[in-house]
């Protein structure tokens, strides 16, 4: 007797449906599992993980102030992965807008520049993204290079670009050494929507681009392009799609909002430019576009998540001592069950007996 | 003359890790499957594999928890990618980030300690000959290793018939299943071989590389194995020549910063991988003529019945 997959007759909408929330009954099953190993206690751990954090509004609003970079890069990833481009190098893209905008934010430190400088370095920091996406992109479209290895190769290279210019020319002359940017001007900061409090401008932009891209998924022809040539290339081919202009296309928007995420990071929570300003928001998105199911409402509902097991992690970590590495484990256990919870939609188990096979000649 | 040999001891010790990880690979890829996991099955086995040394006082014991870390590891990823026919590219990123995390919890405790690494052979009269002696007979036992290892693959690869069979599943799993082939039983074991292997260069790191573990020390060697399996064009001979070539990449970049030469550092410190963008772009360029990559490399095969 044998357990064997099988390909369904058609998609199961049950299961599209339901998959997530499995993926995330076991990874909390499994949880409890490794809380018990640590020595925790594991009902203690859970609710400092997920409850704790949805009582005060403090915490609440900090469940929005990181779920907003991580929903605007899970759109954009969500974007190629439909299109069957691998861009996993947002987080190089999420730096870099960061470096580009602060540039703006650092020229015109102590001047009396006026209210374009936001702005400015918005759009700044989204385009600069955007070409920093287009590397890997051209790089796969032109010369065939696989883009997963180049645009994750140019994290590391963004991160040591940052690391220099924090540590060289923009370092603040005040800081006491410490590789820092001076805390930026108000008019080169997010504003917040709550006086005293911790949300911002930033989650009303991310919002923006959740509609945005069901707009452009649901709505318009080029989303359209977008799905075929990722579910379906032979017959994107015959309808004339072209898969390398969306190649470029899909890298760009994506590295576009990766970048603007950085520099909102940057200019909003963070106040100033240094290293480790992304606790692998890059990454941590790339959970959350599949956990959403490339979907731009369960991406936003998924982005809330993963922020809340951040915060929960934080929590958790200040209340019972549990190292912080729990929550990157936690994210790559409910990554691996998505993925497996996934697989049932197209695919279902079946037992076979080997011995009959072998009676009818097939085994 | 002392800096030449001194050079070459530290571009070998360099290309040890990369060599062992992706000849690893190679074999998993020659089988059919894209593991994109290498950089989380190398790290845990840089975590586990410094717990075995420090625990035990052994390098041995510490290399093979390295290896044994390493192949649980890539066990998950053909629970799920073969098992469960998931896409190979989201499982493997989903190893690697199960892999970093696995690794901080894991190597916690042990962050700050230290411990004797690997020793280096020495045979008297042969070791002392000046410039070749320490080079050829004053390695660590994972540089001989990894030597082995990379020829052990090749007369595998091209010299046996399972190695005949593996390159069969690589190229058309359906022709193999025909053929009855248990392409995925076949898969399954190139892909353990992979995280052992995995496994085994992460231990290195911690090991022999520098006598202590921290958090992240693999730093991307993982993401260049994979890109040097595409720069050798799936062949091992190729593997060797880009190792110590990437190797010593590494090595001049750190040497260049002790020089001054008045480049930033984190400019040099970027060199290997930028290298490997202008590699992979070059390569994929040349190459015009058709793909040299195991044709079924990275699809799915779910078995029909």
């Amino acid at each position: 007797m044998q357990l064997v997959l099988e390909k369904r007759a058609e998609r199961s909408n049950t299961i599209a449906l339901v998959s997530p929330l499995i993926a995330i009954g076991l990874t909390i099953v499994t949880m409890t599992i490794l809380f018990a190993i640590l020595g925790k206690n594991p009902l203690l751990a859970l609710h400092a993980y997920f409850v704790a954090p949805l009582t005060d509004s403090y915490s609440l609003q900090e469940i929005a102030v990181k779920a907003t970079p991580l929903v605007m890069i899970a759109i954009g990833l969500s974007l190629c992965y439909l299109a069957n481009a691998w861009n996993i190098g947002a987080e190089g893209q999420f730096l870099i807008g960061a470096v580009a905008g602060s540039w703006i934010a650092v020229k015109t430190q102590g001047t009396d520049a006026g209210a374009w400088v936001l702005p400015a370095m918005l759009v700044l920091a989204a385009a600069a993204g955007a070409l920093y996406a287009l590397i890997p992109a051209i790089c796969k479209v032109k010369f065939g290079a696989s883009e997963i290895l180049t645009s994750l190769m140019l994290v590391y290279v963004a991160d040591l670009f940052l690391d220099y210019l924090v540590r060289g020319p923009w370092r603040d002359p005040h800081g006491f050494n410490f590789p820092t940017t001076a805390e930026f001007d108000p008019v080169a900061t997010v504003p917040l929507l709550i006086e005293g409090g911790r949300l911002h401008l930033g989650s009303i932009i991310a919002l923006l681009v959740v509609a945005a891209a069901a707009i452009l998924l649901g709505r318009t022809i080029k989303g359209f392009e977008i799905r075929v040539v990722g579910a379906a290339p032979r017959a994107a081919r015959f309808g004339g799609f072209n898969a390398n202009q969306l190649i470029i296309l899909t890298f760009a928007v994506s590295g576009a909002l990766a970048g603007l995420a950085g520099i909102i990071e940057v200019a909003g929570p963070v106040g100033h430019l240094q290293p480790g300003i992304s606790p692998g928001y890059g990454f941590t998105a790339i959970i959350v576009a599949f956990l959403g199911r490339l979907n731009p409402l369960g991406i936003l509902i998924a982005g809330l998540f993963l922020a809340l097991t951040f915060i929960g992690g934080e929590q958790a970590q200040i209340a019972m001592k549990i190292p912080l590495d729990v929550t990157k484990v936690f994210q790559g256990i409910l990554l691996f069950y998505v993925l497996a919870c996934d697989s049932l939609i197209l695919y279902r188990f079946k037992l076979v007996f080997p011995n009959r096979q072998v009676a009818r000649g097939t085994g | 003359m002392e800096l030449v040999e001194a050079i070459i001891l530290a571009v070998l010790a360099a290309s040890t890790p990369l060599l062992i990880a992706a000849t690893g690979e190679l074999v998993t890829e020659r089988s059919g499957v894209l593991n994109l996991g290498v950089e989380g099955m190398m790290i845990v086995g840089a975590a586990c594999g410094f717990a075995g040394a420090w625990l035990t006082g052994s390098i041995l014991v510490g290399a093979l928890f390295g290896i044994v870390a390493g192949t649980l590891m890539s066990l998950v990823f053909a629970l799920m990618a073969l098992g469960l026919a998931v896409n190979q590219v989201a499982t493997g990123l989903a190893l690697t980030i199960l892999g970093i995390g696995l690794s901080g919890l894991i190597g916690a405790g042990f962050v700050g300690e230290r411990i004797t690494p690997a020793a280096h052979l020495y045979i008297p009269g042969l070791t002392d000959i000046p410039l070749i002696g320490r080079v050829l007979f004053g390695e660590d036992g994972f540089v001989y290793f990894s030597i082995a290892l990379i020829v052990g693959v090749w007369w595998f690869l091209y010299r046996t018939r399972a190695g005949l069979i593996l390159r069969a599943c690589g190229d058309n799993h359906v022709s193999a299943h025909a053929l009855g082939y248990p392409v995925l039983r076949i898969r399954t074991f190139a892909v353990m071989f992979g995280g052992a292997c995995a496994g085994l260069a992460g231990a290195y790191l911690p090991l022999a590389y520098t006598p202590f573990f921290i958090p992240g020390m693999t730093a991307g060697r993982g993401w260049i194995a994979l890109a040097l399996v595409v720069f050798a064009s799936w062949r091992p001979g190729r593997l060797v020549v880009g190792a110590y070539l990437f190797g010593a990449v590494t090595i001049l970049q750190l040497h260049a910063q002790g020089w001054g030469v008045g480049i930033p550092s984190q400019f040099m410190s970027a060199l290997p991988y930028l290298a490997t963008v202008i590699v992979l772009v070059l390569l994929s360029r040349a190459r015009t003529g058709g793909s040299t990559a195991p044709a079924a490399l990275g699809t799915v095969f779910v078995p029909d019945r």
